[in-house]
């Protein structure tokens, strides 16, 4: 039998092991640890189709993530898409006259927001609750596809 | 023809009687739950010989299993053009599935079937009615200490097993084989949820945990007090605790994930 102190010390060790673990799962492999808790203001913008856009999907800026789309509905009179991202209020220089469009990451991989920054001729900037106008909506493969063989057969 | 049945009643019945059995068995062991926690030297004890001793088995195999995850899901993904997939392959694998239930397996295989045979060996031996005689009762001075350090281990042990298993991943996917470190960890981190996966992949192995030790301790407390019964109920320990954590597991997964 081993003395009861190594026996206790190994147990510590054991136990502090295992909830490290826990730890290194929470915050380096789950998305815990992307959350930076910090203020963000909403920003909207309406798409005509938000094809394959989901809740926490990426918003983009030149490649770099900005934020985050916080909730994605339908404007029952206009039947377009609202979409409502959360952005991080570090970024609170971008012109009112933005773009927004929807593109998607590879051929098949998840789609995301890109910012497209404008020219800025009003000198004002996206702040909470602004709208951004200018919009190109998600891409749909299928679509595409179906145009491309239209216009090949209106072509022979 | 009347003897089919009557054979046919005496095992409906004999399990029946062995589940009632088990339950009042279960009731008894967590009501000496107060007297064992007052006394932390007794559950010390166990959880060294539970859970210190798996160590070594736990993350050997998590390693190797997170190894083999990263290389057979880079080729299959690498196909598809997808290998920087890799890392929300092999941690959601292992946080949602392979984490709590090879562990569990393992656990069973490693303590569990030590558990029976110990306790087993003390009954063939009358350790146990010694200790009535003496007016301490068994179950919560050996049973108890032995039950809680098991439900305590195995979360533990499934968190090191998948934590594990990720950097085995990465040692193979990244190291050896390319894959873009970023990629690696960006798309398992934008993926992998706190909430879904990794706290139901807990829930699982506290489930685990907790049918894998009762398993155990039951069967060797109610074991036939002889060398052939011991090994009966040790061979026993292992095959229930091996189906019961691979049904349970499923009707879990139903329950977690079914609805999306």
């Amino acid at each position: 039998m081993q003395n009861s102190k190594t026996q206790d010390t190994l147990v510590g060790l054991f136990v502090a092991c295992g909830i490290a673990a826990l730890f290194y799962m929470a915050l380096q492999i789950s998305n815990l640890g992307t959350y930076t808790g910090s203020e963000s203001y909403t920003v909207t913008a309406h798409f005509q189709n938000s094809g394959g856009l989901k809740v926490k999907s990426p918003v983009m800026l030149a490649g770099v993530r900005i934020g985050r789309v916080a909730s994605i509905t339908l404007d029952k009179d206009t039947l377009e898409s609202v979409v409502e991202m959360h952005i991080d209020s570090k970024f609170n220089n971008l012109p009112d006259d933005s773009g927004a469009s929807i593109y998607t990451a590879g051929l098949l991989g998840e789609k995301y927001i890109s910012i497209d920054p404008g020219p800025g001729l009003s000198g004002t900037f996206l702040k909470d609750k602004s709208k951004i106008d200018n919009v190109s909506s998600a891409i749909i493969l299928e679509e595409m596809i179906g145009k491309f063989f239209l216009n090949k057969t209106e072509s022979k | 023809m009347l003897e089919f049945f009557e054979n046919l009643g005496k095992i409906t019945l004999g399990s029946f009687a062995k589940v009632g059995r088990g339950v009042f068995f279960l009731l008894h062991t967590l009501g000496g739950t107060g007297s064992v926690l007052s006394r932390p030297n007794l559950l010390i004890k166990q959880l060294y010989s539970v859970g210190v001793l798996s160590f070594l088995i736990i993350s050997i195999s998590g390693l190797f299993v997170g190894m083999v995850l990263g290389l057979q899901g880079f080729y299959i993904l690498s196909d598809f053009g997808a290998a920087e997939s890799l890392g929300v392959m092999v941690a959601a694998s292992l946080v949602r599935e392979l984490g709590p239930v090879v562990s569990a397996i393992l656990f069973a295989g490693r303590a569990g079937s030590a558990l029976t045979a110990e306790i087993g060996l003390m009954k063939a031996t009358e350790q146990l009615s010694g200790m009535e005689m003496m007016a301490v009762d068994p179950i919560m001075r050996i049973i108890t200490p032995r039950f809680l350090a098991g439900f305590i281990c195995t979360p533990l042990l499934a968190a090191l097993f998948s934590s594990i298993g990720v950097i085995g991943g990465h040692m193979v996917g990244v190291g050896m084989l390319g894959v873009d470190d970023g990629a690696f960890w960006s798309q398992m981190q934008a993926t992998i949820d706190f909430q879904k996966d990794i706290v139901n992949g807990v829930i699982k192995s506290v489930v685990f945990g907790f049918v894998v030790s009762w398993i155990s301790l039951f069967e060797g407390y109610d074991c036939i007090p002889t060398s052939e019964g011991v090994s009966r109920a040790t061979t026993r320990t292992v095959v229930n605790s091996a189906f019961s954590i691979l049904g349970l597991d499923f009707i879990l997964t139903a329950l977690m994930f079914g609805d999306t």
